[in-house]
């Protein structure tokens, strides 16, 4: 198999969340990015953030649809992360010299953009769920995010029938719905 | 539970799974009601919202799994640095903080090693160092040149001359009561004909002497000004009794403009050369110090500063507070002092450092005489 390839059949499988593809692409990229973070001030749990949050980037990337490989998995990795990385040591205020000036990488500044922005607004949802507190939380993830049928639910919870696993489940949900719209018109708002 | 419905169903159009009839009249329904419409439109974006929420926690967990796994697996480098990559590591993290570090302790050396010196050629033939800021005399020939011209100047305008008075040396004192009474040391304002006092935002008051004691060296001055504004309470008592050695100190005085805080410990029961009338402190103290505070960390006054061995570093002596209430009885033999009364309950009692020196630093004053 050619690498490009190759390349491809990963990124598939990185779309579909296969955890096949996603050890591979781990297990090629992460070392390089923890020399880049490790040498630019970092510490391996930075690395560790820094990387997963450069798959983060590549994952919503592939998802997307519109994403082309013009470049390898590596570079566009190594792209993202040197970025990612850049704009912590700014945060931190923290100061590396030797950063700016490495070279071989491709322009991300779009993509990292929308990235933060999802990526807050998700940060803000799961703080919604978490804020609902029990049982509404679990009720919820186990019919929005595992999908779960609501018979299931009510046996697992422990509800007498399916109709009052629903009823409480839409209490919940108003709560949630409440919290998630407010947030979104704020974000929607503020561009 | 009609709403409950009504959601239920909007929740299995979306999900397309209703039936053909079901459809055709739930379509229906939302175009005959925009409440419904308007409740499809919303609720399409918040599941589209939760899958993709959901999709991206999935991947987070995968993300997670996998670090461990292959961490376990030896297959990337774990979180752990050994050796020389640790060393490289922290050098790299902080060379930069390591040389600022340098740098302000080279300079910290300059400094100490220029103050040592400034004391050293000054120390009088006692042993004991007075320490009442004298102001340099350059500035004071300056501050003349200047009120002459000023006289020569309101002279030309044939008006009266003020003649100020050049300040020739300060203390430091602190309110007994709230009313404007004073104590300080007698050494600070023994020679003076004028006496201000100035507190920490730089109001100045005048004050006059009421009761000069040398051999305990304590005076007592009052305030006497029309812009002082009574305080209400002090919020520290002042001690009737002893204290014992190793209680941790502290001080605020005016070495310069500003109030300083220093801190120590009480380090001997008697005073220079077994003196009882004062205690021994260990704490840094300048010239300006004198006659202020030292209080412990209940708020309790235990002392006031007075003078600074010059043989032995470290070591200041402080007049104990049992002598200011000996002081103040003999002052109520006057008429018009018989209503002073001391406390020695303080209102800080539990408070942090920090707060404390914030309640007190008010009632602590620069002594100014001439």
């Amino acid at each position: 198999m050619k690498p490009e390839n190759n390349e491809e059949v990963l990124l598939q499988g990185l779309a579909r969340n296969d955890k096949k593809a996603v050890e591979t692409i781990y297990r090629e990229n992460y070392n390089m990015i923890q020399v880049l973070v490790i040498n630019n001030n970092g510490s391996a749990d930075d690395a560790k953030d820094i990387f997963q949050e450069a798959m983060i980037v590549l994952y919503e990337k592939v998802r997307s649809g519109t994403f082309e490989l013009n470049c390898q998995i590596k570079t566009y990795v190594y792209s993202v992360s040197r970025r990612l990385w850049l704009k912590r040591l700014q945060q931190l205020n923290r100061y590396s010299p030797s950063i700016e000036n490495l070279d071989g990488f491709v322009p991300v500044e779009e993509e990292i953009e929308e990235h933060e922005k999802r990526d807050a607004e998700f940060e803000m949802m799961d703080k919604a769920i978490g804020s609902l507190g029990e049982p509404c939380k679990s009720l919820l993830e186990a019919y929005y995010l595992q999908k779960r049928k609501m018979q299931e639910i009510a046996a697992n919870f422990g509800y007498t029938n399916a109709d009052n696993a629903k009823n409480q489940k839409y209490k919940c949900l108003m709560r949630l719905k409440k919290i998630f719209f407010t947030h979104y018109k704020n974000w929607n708002g503020n561009g | 539970m009609d709403d409950i419905m009504i959601l239920d169903s909007v929740e299995r159009y979306i999900r397309g799974e209703m039936s053909l009839d079901e459809r055709l009249y739930f379509e229906n329904l939302r175009k005959t009601n925009p409440e419904v419409d308007q409740m499809v439109v919303e609720h399409t974006l918040f599941l589209q919202q939760m899958n993709r929420f959901g999709e991206w926690k999935k991947f987070k967990g995968t993300l997670h799994d996998v670090h461990t796994d292959l961490a376990e697996q030896g297959k990337i480098s774990s979180a752990k640095l050994k050796g020389k990559a640790k060393v490289v590591y922290l050098w790299k993290r902080y060379k930069r903080v390591a040389a600022i570090a340098a740098v302000i302790a080279g300079i910290t050396t300059l400094r100490i090693t220029m103050l040592v010196n400034s004391f050293t050629p000054q120390a009088k033939d006692p042993k004991v160092q007075e320490l009442v800021h004298k102001v340099n005399v350059l500035q004071q020939n300056q501050k003349v040149l200047d009120q002459k011209i000023n006289i020569v100047d309101r002279n030309s305008k044939n008006q009266k001359p003020i003649i100020p008075t050049p300040v020739r040396f300060n203390g430091t004192g602190f309110l007994i009561d709230p009313k404007g009474l004073m104590i300080t040391n007698a050494h600070v304002v023994k020679n003076s004909r004028n006496i201000f006092v100035q507190n920490n935002k730089g109001e100045q008051f005048k004050a006059f002497v009421v009761r000069l004691d040398i051999p305990r060296d304590v005076a007592i001055i009052k305030i006497d000004d029309d812009q002082f504004k009574s305080f209400t309470s002090l919020p520290y008592g002042i001690r009737k009794t002893g204290s014992d050695i190793a209680e941790s100190i502290f001080t605020l005085g005016f070495p310069r403009d500003e109030i300083v805080y220093g801190e120590g410990y009480l380090s001997a029961e008697t005073g220079f050369k077994g003196d009882t009338l004062s205690c021994q402190i260990t704490i840094p103290a300048n010239p300006g110090n004198s006659g202020g505070p030292v209080f412990n960390y209940n708020g309790e006054v235990i002392g006031i500063l007075s003078a600074k061995e010059t043989e032995t570093e470290g070591a200041v002596f402080a007049v104990q507070s049992k002598y200011i209430y000996q002081v103040i009885d003999e002052l109520k033999k006057n008429p018009q002092y018989k209503n002073v009364k001391l406390t020695a309950k303080t209102g800080v009692n539990g408070l942090d450092q920090k707060q404390l020196v914030k309640k007190i630093k008010d009632y602590v004053f620069i002594v100014k005489g001439d």
